[in-house]
Formats: structure tokens, sequence, C-alpha cells
């Protein structure tokens, strides 16, 4: 066991040596979102991961933890991305029941998914061309506890959604400082993101979803900002709320990027006024 | 009728001329004297950049110095004429890359930071150079 920590360590290592290019500027690269794709926490920006630009490779490493009133999700996961063109990334996230485990009695107190994602940049720059950066994703979900989810009305579990999504930095754009606007839409039908499978005895049709972040650069390494998240409603035992957060980004270097938020995730099922704390940790090359 | 003409002709001569230029920029990078400090500071910059410096070698440094100062001033509002190279022609045959555009860029930021360029000043001018990627690189 003692030997896991050094691994992870001589994995570092190895990532951080490899001459992994830092050719875009400082933040440029996101964080990365509760689904592995680069953008901010809860949703995707046009922007891949790492700080690869043409011709070169970028890549993150990235923790993540939500803590509300009764729930805890954890995420973990990576994206690499070549030619600030084209975006592949893992996450895997478990989503801890609690509370609602403990009153129901539940059969399992954790559920958890598997998301693989794929992102292409179509056209423009984040900061430089007459465009806003413009990028399509899909992301292919496989629930793995899909016992409670069943048992609630979801219709299978596993699925695939697609969004597309336009980032841009307006430099000086919010008196004087930078703003990074960011909107898009996904096409999906998962239920809280998949953790719940996808579809269900209310709907079982993909629904077109709105999100959007509004961030301002204070100086090149620290941003405050909000997002907000469309989020369908197809299960008949609960309602599930959109989320929002507000959020804080530290860029220190092209290496590191901590994320500190405070999140408003309303019902989630059936227990009302999830707000809790959102924190990111995440490693760049 | 003479100093009736002279004053027509002084007015129609003010009226032709633009109206006053903003140089707030110019004025918030230390006018000549700081924009002079940033560019030097870039300069050393770049110099200790293994990123790029390979583009600025067997090249007349002090030129390049004089005409980028000449070019932040009137990008930056100041009154001064840019005599240099088009930028389309300055860049020709280097064949640089968006990460080389970006590389210049931080550099600058980190000069204009030790200078103590307040951060709207500094996006003020990247946006006024910024529109410049496109004439810059592929060259």
């Amino acid at each position: 066991m003692t030997q896991l920590p050094r691994c992870i360590a001589l994995l570092f290592g190895l990532l951080a040596n490899l001459a992994w290019a830092d050719g875009r500027l400082l933040a440029t690269g996101g964080a990365s979102s509760i689904e592995g794709a680069a953008g901010g926490g809860i949703t995707p920006w046009a922007v891949l991961s790492g700080y690869g630009e043409r011709g070169e490779w970028g890549a993150d490493v990235f923790a993540t933890r939500v803590e509300t009133a009764d729930y805890r999700l954890d995420v973990a996961g990576i994206g690499v991305a070549f030619d600030n063109r084209i975006e592949l990334s893992y996450a895997r996230q478990r989503f801890d029941l609690g509370t609602l485990a403990r009153n129901l009695n539940l059969p399992e107190n954790s559920l958890s998914q598997d998301i693989f994602g794929l992102k292409v940049r179509l056209f423009g720059d984040l900061i430089y061309d007459q465009l806003p950066q413009v990028s399509l994703g899909i992301q292919h979900k496989r629930q793995k506890d899909f016992l409670i989810p069943s048992l609630v009305g979801a219709q299978r579990s596993e699925d695939t959604e697609g969004y597309i999504t336009a980032s841009r930095l307006i430099l000086g754009g919010a008196f004087g400082y930078n703003l990074l606007l960011n909107g898009g839409v996904r096409y999906s039908r998962a239920n809280e993101l998949g953790l719940l499978g996808f579809g269900g005895d209310r709907r079982d049709r993909h629904s077109v979803l709105k999100e959007g972040s509004v961030a301002v650069l204070f100086n090149p390494r620290w941003a405050l900002g909000v997002e907000y998240r469309e989020k369908p409603d197809n299960l008949g035992f609960a309602g599930e709320s959109d989320w929002a957060d507000l959020f804080l980004g530290y860029f220190p270097n092209k290496n590191l990027a901590v994320v500190l938020a405070y999140a408003r995730l309303g019902e989630i099922a059936t227990l009302d006024n999830q707000d809790g704390v959102y924190l990111s940790v995440q490693g760049s090359f | 009728m003479r100093s009736l003409l002279l004053v027509v002709v002084f007015t129609l001569a003010a009226c032709a001329q633009q109206p006053a230029k903003d140089d707030s920029l110019y004025r918030d990078l230390g006018e000549q004297a700081g924009i002079t400090r940033i560019v030097e500071g870039m300069l050393l910059n770049i110099a200790a950049d293994p990123r790029i410096v390979r583009h600025f070698e067997n090249i007349d440094i002090v030129r390049l110095r004089d005409k980028l100062v000449e070019q932040i001033c009137v990008e930056a509002g100041g009154p001064c004429t840019y005599t240099g190279d088009s930028m389309e022609e300055s860049h020709k045959g280097q064949n640089l890359t968006p990460s080389d555009f970006n590389a210049l860029v931080e550099n600058l930021q980190d000069a204009m930071s030790a200078q103590g360029v307040p951060m709207p000043a500094q996006n003020r001018l990247l946006a006024r150079l910024a529109p410049m990627r496109a004439q810059v690189i592929d060259r």
C-alpha cells in the first residue's frame, strides 16, 4: 500500500518532465468540469484541456468534491488534448447518498458512473479570431449501480449526450478587467448528470438544456464567476433542479489550478435545498 | 480683409484636425519613459525565454526596441509616428506559431507588471495588439 503514493508521485514526475507544451496563456485551459471536460465546474467551456496550442499536447488530471447538506459527490478524471483541436476525457463520479441511504434504508449507499468525453473545437479562438471559440462535445455515460435508479423510474443505465458551447475572453471587457463569457446547449436525458440513470417514467426523451457562465479575471491568476446549468426533469418520484454556483478560480501557474465554489443544487432525489461547497484541484501538463 | 481670410483659414485648419486623441492609455503606460522601460523589460524577458529567443538572434536589437516603443506609443494614443515595417513584412519568413505569439504576450505582461502598470491598462494595450496576431503568425 505504501507503493501507491510513490507510484503516483512517479507518474506525476514523469508527466511533468514530458515536453508537454504551454503555448496557450495562463488560465485559458480553464479548470476541469465535474464531467471531465475542460471548463468551469458544472459546465464545460469551448476550451480544451491543458495548455497545448497548434501541434502541441496538453493534459489535465483533477479531483473534485462537492459537499452538500445531505450528499457528497467525488469526481476524479483526466483530459488529454492535441493541436488545440480535439480533447478526450474520462471521469469517474461517486455520489454518496448519506442521509437518504440512512433514512430510507436503501440497498446501496452510493451511486457511481463513468463518463467518456470527446470535444472538438469547430472554429474560432478564445481570444484572437473574429469568431468566439466554438466546440462540439459528446459524452458517453455508464451508470454503474442501477438498482436504485431503476426503482425510481429511470429507463436505462447508459446513454450518450451532446453539447455545443462557445467561449470568448473579452480583453478589458469588465471595467478594464478581462471578461470570460461562455454559453452552450446540451441535448441530454441524464437524471442528476446520469447518476440516477437516463430517461424516466415522466419523460424519456432528450431535452435541449441551456448552460452558461460569466467570469471576471482580476489578473491572469484569479477569476471570479458564476455558472448556471439547466437540468431535465424526467423522474416522477422527485423534482430535479437547475444548478448554479459562484466560483473563485486560482491559477498560480500552468501546472496547477484550484477552484472553490458555493453551489446551489436545489432538490436532489426528494431532499431540497442542497447548497454546498465545491472544491477542485487540477494538475496540468 | 486679409485678417478675416487668415481667421477663416485657421478655423478651417482647426476643424480639419482630428478630434482630440484619447491618450489616457499612453499616460497609464508612463508615457515615453514608461513605454521604453516596458519594451526593454520585455526584450530582457525574451532574451531569457528559450521558447522564442531564437527568433531574436541576428537582429538589430536597438532598432527593434526603438520601433516597438514607437508602435506601442502609437497604439496607446501617444504623440508618436511608427516608422517601422508593416507587421507582415517584419515577420516574413519566420513562420511564427500561435505559441510564439503567446510567449511574447506573456513576456510583455511580465514586463508591464514589473513596471507596476495597472491591470486595466495592461488589458487595454493587449486588446490593441491582439488583432495583429493574424499579421504576425504563419508568415
